[in-house]
């Protein structure tokens, strides 16, 4: 079972890696979203620290959400996502290493360029860490139940409207948690609680998540 | 048992069942409606605080328990119709889901005409208007997703499991609200918040919400009727149903 | 209490009577739609039912 989360794993890594290109939109994405907001509403350091929580989050939520097409997408299309669900390995199992390495792929550059854009939006330093932390807790959040919106209409033609329309609902806990932690740090208070949250919804998702995807696999995807 | 299950949920049976349900539903949630209405804009007495924009609740507060008590009756029919396969149960979520939304959207526009006089704006935001609105997303996210798939199976155990998933994630959505709006509230104070209220206020109140759910429950059974009618168009119970007609 | 000061409601007159009305108006459409629907779909089997015989009649001869 072990073996056969590594191989799927390893496998969808390799096949990303093919496509370098594509594999860095979303991050570029990520960027030019965050660079947008001063040029539309001011530079000044004051007003960016207020947006910088909330529109980097929103940003880093877009970004995960238009490269979600890709985790089933094309397996869907060229057959072999009805190969894995014949598989004798628990489909579950094989859904969290397609999670594992959409997140590897998508979550983790966002979580590497995120200081960056910190620096942009003239966020202190602890609230930089505070971004890392929470991002790292929050995006692995964003792919595993985008996962399940991403298996319910992964058989939709253009179903890129309706994915954003099904899963962004979902996304508001995480937003809100990950955006105040960062705005309370910047306050230099303590945000372990906000963190905790997120902990707790992320040990929720990578529990249930896999299950609901699976399910959803079965349904939609069958031929 | 089980076979008795099966004989009673299916459609043919429901079909000739509901019609009766239907008239007593809706017969009684008029009478109740117009009682309720009368006991609630004739009789209670004026709050103290808010004067009579508070008769506003007679409707406001029963549609929102409505939204939320419809979105339930979605996710609980849902699972039944994927873990028992009873299409019965499929037909009922998908019926259910365009009344709940018309719930949830009576709740928001009466909130935010209530809101106006108490709050001095139309729109704050206030923790359970927030609530709601979500609440609303996730009824147009479960239409829009029956709606794009086009095996009408798949459409449902798809949409179902959505509203499973969106049960899951509606007291994680509303302590987030919550918890969020307690952080941000400066402006807004919440006058909905009552500790006691009026015997005279709460009669008309609850009344109403009765007649809500009776009416709901007449609706739902048209719409299951009409559901049941239009997948069944090829079985013969519905050709010689039609053509008695 | 006489009507003027009912209508009146103590100055919320717009906010209550446009709430009561918004809440009417979503109701009514909420019994008139799924009648619509069902005349529709009603229609739409009897036409089908049409068809078949047009398309049986023609076999047969």
């Amino acid at each position: 079972m072990l073996k056969a989360y590594y191989h799927l794993l390893i496998r969808d890594l390799r096949l990303a890696l093919r496509s370098r290109h594509e594999l860095a939109n979303p991050l570029i994405f990520f960027v030019l979203v965050v660079t947008l907001f001063p040029l539309a509403v001011t530079p000044t350091p004051d007003a960016l620290q207020t947006m910088a929580p909330g529109v980097i989050w929103v940003s880093a939520l877009l970004a995960v959400l238009l490269s979600l097409d890709r985790l089933f997408k094309l397996d869907y299309e060229d057959g072999s996502l009805d190969q894995l669900m014949l598989s004798p390995n628990p489909l579950m199992i094989l859904v969290l290493a397609k999670v594992t390495a959409h997140w590897f792929l998508t979550g983790l550059p966002l979580v590497i360029i995120a200081p960056l854009l910190g620096i942009f939006m003239s966020l202190p330093a602890e609230a930089v860490i505070v971004l890392i932390y929470s991002l790292l807790l929050g995006t692995p959040v964003l792919s595993l139940v985008g996962a399940i919106g991403v298996s319910l209409t992964v058989a939709v033609n253009r179903g890129g409207v309706l994915l954003s329309l099904i899963i962004l609902p979902l996304y508001i806990p995480i937003l809100i948690f990950g955006a105040n932690a960062v705005d309370v740090a910047a306050d230099g208070l303590p945000v372990t609680g906000q963190l905790l949250f997120l902990g707790a919804v992320l040990a929720l998702a990578l529990s249930l998540a896999p299950l609901a995807t699976s399910v959803a696999l079965r349904i939609t995807a069958s031929r | 048992m089980w076979h008795w299950i099966q004989r009673f949920s299916s459609p043919k049976h429901f079909y000739g069942m509901s019609a009766p349900l239907i008239k007593w539903f809706s017969v009684s949630a008029l009478l109740l409606g117009v009682y309720g209405l009368y006991l609630g804009l004739f009789v209670a007495p004026t709050d103290y605080q808010q004067g009579e924009s508070y008769r506003i609740i007679f409707i406001h507060v029963p549609a929102a328990w409505m939204s939320m008590f419809v979105y339930m009756v979605m996710a609980v029919s849902s699972g039944i119709g994927i873990i028992w396969q009873i299409r019965l149960a499929d037909m009922v979520a998908a019926a259910s889901a365009p009344i709940g939304a018309s719930f949830a959207f009576v709740a928001l526009v009466t909130g935010s005409l209530w809101g106006k006089p108490m709050w001095g704006a139309y729109w704050v935001w206030d923790a359970r208007l927030t609530s709601e609105l979500i609440l609303l997303f996730l009824y147009l996210g479960y239409m829009a997703l029956q709606s794009a798939i086009e095996d009408q199976r798949s459409a449902d155990k798809a949409s179902g499991l959505l509203a499973i998933v969106g049960v899951v994630n509606i007291p994680i959505i509303h302590y987030s609200v919550e918890w969020w709006n307690t952080l941000h509230q400066g402006a807004t104070v919440t006058k909905f918040d009552k500790p006691s209220m009026h015997i005279d206020m709460l009669i008309p109140l609850l009344l109403m919400a009765v007649a809500f759910k009776l009416f709901y429950a007449a609706l739902v059974l048209v719409r299951t009727r009409n559901e049941a009618l239009y997948r069944d168009r090829n079985r013969r119970w519905v050709r010689e149903l039609v053509e008695r007609l | 209490m006489n009507w003027s000061e009912f209508f009146h409601m103590g100055g919320y007159a717009f906010f209550v009577w446009t709430s009561y009305a918004i809440t009417f108006a979503v109701m009514l459409a909420n019994i008139i739609l799924p009648i619509v629907q069902r005349k529709k779909v009603i229609a739409r089997i009897k036409r089908s039912i049409k068809r078949e015989q047009i398309e049986q009649n023609r076999e047969s001869t």
